[in-house]
């Protein structure tokens, strides 16, 4: 087996707020292999976004990374670098595309300026030899009139093309890893397929890793190998993604799926999972998911389970792996039934 | 952007002459009148004063003194100062200068130190050296102007014998000078005034800059700069400065007139003549035609400053259209 491009071991990032600690990142782990795209899923506030800015060592205080996290890229450890040389790695050998095209971008600098930038910091590029790159770039992202563009300002960009100039961005450096935090959501539904497709079919042609940040399990089975399903600042499930949706094991997989239980004696779909996410200052012990979840027992109360080997490539963080009998008695969610007596 | 300056313009015509109108109105009916102010204590008759109040007109009603006035202004005359005896317009040729050498200088220093603390405290919040910076400019901010400006007199030019204690140049010396030593001495004489001045300013700006920065550092774009990989300094002091200057470029805009029209402190201190003294002398001698022509420059000055204000703000920021 080739060495992992991406290695993160344990990742745990806390925020010492005034609330409390917010345990964002709580012990998170995953791998990215060379040329391969990974989709990472999950509601909101389950720690993706923070688990993509601590790759990059983009976390401000009050947050903070804690020890005895790893995160190996090119066989070295990022979070044991200097400043300086996370610098270097940062927009030349992993880049970002974040979610929001419209503030992402300076409004006092021209779109050309900004991605000639990147060529200015890694390339150590001349002025002009960076103003023709940005160019370039433009017109590899299907940007007309590139030359005109390169001297506007985000502000006389469509929210669209704004996203094709954080991509052109990332891709300056022809990078090994592209970061996308949910790259579409704030786009047009018209949109968002084609920057998607933009942004799949570029990595492709350069053999660049993607790590998909999404909470659209469409996007997920169009353009992922591998999907890693998060909860409450963990990892839940990970297996690839045509098993997902064959084989998922995870009841907060499944209340994703909004599939029906596997064992057909529940008849009605699943449309939404009752309740909400616990804030992460106050994670549950045991299970983090069992208030929502339709088969808990008092197991999942006491014991916090492990990752469970599922299958060859497939883990889920439920007991059920050991006690598979209990699926067939689902029964309504405590989130549920608290929902319930409220109304 | 014709259309911007002809409408700025218009707006301007219209500021000018209300604010004019206002002060003419004012100092009139203002108890006393110049001739009173200037004979105070003389024991010159009334009948004689009421004589010499016909003869400047003094006596006719305001509404037709001040056509006259305007009539007069419009052809660039501004009219006699009955308190310093000669033409208004000469008062203004001496004392603006006067304000502008000192308040130029101060305003461009204040400004561009008050920005550099600014961008030092918000490139590490919270850190000893903000809170430093922080104390420090609270003082300045706090102290009384010509508090501090004698302190400076105090230290600089009686205990240390550095810089000579105000005016503009040297009362017995200077006449016997040659150009070069002239102009050293001038520049000697402004240093103690502009460096007090400049501080005292460099306080407001700072504060302001440091917060004006503080509020952008949140932003997504800065957060694109650093994962570009931008470092933390050069995203504050390129990404976000240049959108946290936006606010300072208007208080820079706003403090413009207020410099011209003199710091009354600073040279009372300083014995330094120029508009804010001069303004204040003319207040006093209920001196009409000097105080209506020092608020006309006042509001050139602050129509002046607007225009520049709008089109530095244009320039720096791509989203604002003139129009
Ligand atoms: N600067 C911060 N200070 C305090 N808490 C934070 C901070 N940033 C993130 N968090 C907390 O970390 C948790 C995870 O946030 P994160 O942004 O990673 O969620 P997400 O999975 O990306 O959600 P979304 O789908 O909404 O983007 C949230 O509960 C949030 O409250
Ligand atoms: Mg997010």
């Amino acid at each position: 087996m080739t060495a992992p491009l991406l290695e993160i071991e344990s990742l745990r990032t806390y925020f010492y707020t005034d609330a409390g600690v917010a345990r964002a990142v709580d012990g998170v782990s995953l791998r990215v292999d060379a040329g391969e795209t990974v989709g990472v899923v999950g509601e909101s506030g389950c720690g993706k976004s923070v688990t993509a800015l601590s790759i990059l060592r983009l976390i401000l205080p009050p947050g903070r990374i804690e020890a005895g996290s790893a995160i190996r890229f090119e066989d070295k450890n990022l979070l044991e670098m200097t400043e300086r040389e996370v610098q270097r790695v940062r927009g030349n050998r992993i880049s970002m595309v974040f979610q929001e095209p419209m503030t992402a971008l300076n409004p006092v600098f021209t779109v050309g300026d900004q991605i000639a930038e990147v060529a200015r910091i890694h390339a150590g590029m001349s002025k002009r030899d960076a103003a023709a790159k940005a160019v370039e770039m433009l017109k590899l992202v299907g940007i007309p009139a590139p030359e005109q563009r390169a001297n506007e300002y985000p502000h006389q960009l469509s929210g669209g093309m704004r996203q094709r100039v954080v991509i052109a961005m990332a891709l300056v450096m022809n990078p090994a890893l592209v970061i996308a935090d949910e790259p579409t959501t704030a786009l047009d539904v018209t949109i968002q397929a084609q920057i998607l497709e933009l942004l799949a079919d570029l990595t492709r042609r350069l053999g660049t890793s993607v790590l998909l940040i999404t909470h659209d399990l469409g996007v997920v089975a169009e353009h992922c190998t591998r999907v890693i399903v998060m909860y409450a600042g963990e990892v839940v499930e990970e297996t690839i993604t045509t098993g997902l949706f064959s084989a998922a094991h995870h009841p907060y997989t499944e209340g994703l799926l909004g599939a029906m239980p596997r064992i057909g004696r529940h008849a009605e779909r699943l449309a939404t999972i009752p309740g909400t996410v616990p804030p992460p200052t106050a994670w549950p012990v045991g299970c983090r998911f069992r208030d929502r979840c339709q088969y808990a027992w008092d197991r999942c109360e006491r014991e916090h389970p492990p990752l469970y080997q599922i299958d060859v490539a497939h883990v889920s963080r439920c007991h059920l792996a050991e006690e598979p009998e209990r699926r067939a008695h689902p029964h309504p969610p405590l989130a549920a039934e608290r929902g319930a007596s409220a109304a | 952007m014709r259309r911007y300056l002809a409408r700025r313009l218009l707006q301007a015509a219209g500021v000018v002459l209300f604010v004019t109108t206002l002060s003419f109105a004012l100092i009139h009916l203002a108890p006393g009148d110049p001739i009173a102010a200037a004979l105070s204590g003389s024991r010159v008759s009334e009948t004689v004063r009421n004589q010499w109040r016909a003869e400047f007109g003094l006596d006719r009603p305001i509404a037709e003194q001040y056509v006259k006035w305007v009539a007069n202004a419009a052809r660039g005359r501004l009219g006699y100062s009955f308190s310093r005896r000669q033409p208004v317009s000469d008062v203004l040729r001496d004392a603006l200068p006067r304000t502008l050498v000192l308040a130029l200088p101060a305003l461009l220093l204040s400004f561009a130190l008050g920005i550099t603390v600014g961008v030092l405290q918000a490139e590490r919040p919270r850190s000893a050296r903000d809170r430093w910076l922080g104390r420090v400019l609270l003082a300045l901010y706090s102290v009384p102007d010509f508090w501090l400006a004698l302190v400076a007199l105090l230290l600089f030019s009686y205990r240390v014998r550095l810089f000579p204690p105000g005016g503009l140049t040297d009362p017995v010396l200077y006449d016997y000078m040659s150009p070069r030593e002239q102009l050293v001495d001038r520049l000697r004489h402004l240093v103690l005034p502009v460096i007090t001045l400049t501080l005292l300013t460099a306080a407001s700006v700072a504060r302001y800059q440091r917060g004006a920065l503080l509020s952008v550092l949140p932003s997504a774009w800065m957060r694109t700069a650093l994962a570009k990989g931008v470092s933390w300094r050069s995203a504050v002091r390129r990404h976000a400065l240049r959108n946290a200057l936006l606010p300072v470029i208007t208080l820079f805009g706003l403090s413009l007139p207020a410099f011209a029209a003199g710091t009354v402190f600073i040279e009372k201190v300083f014995s330094w003549p120029g508009m804010g003294l001069v303004t204040v002398n003319a207040i006093a001698a209920r001196d009409y035609h000097l105080v209506t022509a020092g608020v006309l420059v006042m509001s050139v000055m602050v129509v002046i400053a607007t225009v520049l204000t709008d089109l530095a703000v244009a320039a720096a920021d791509p989203r604002v259209r003139l129009s």
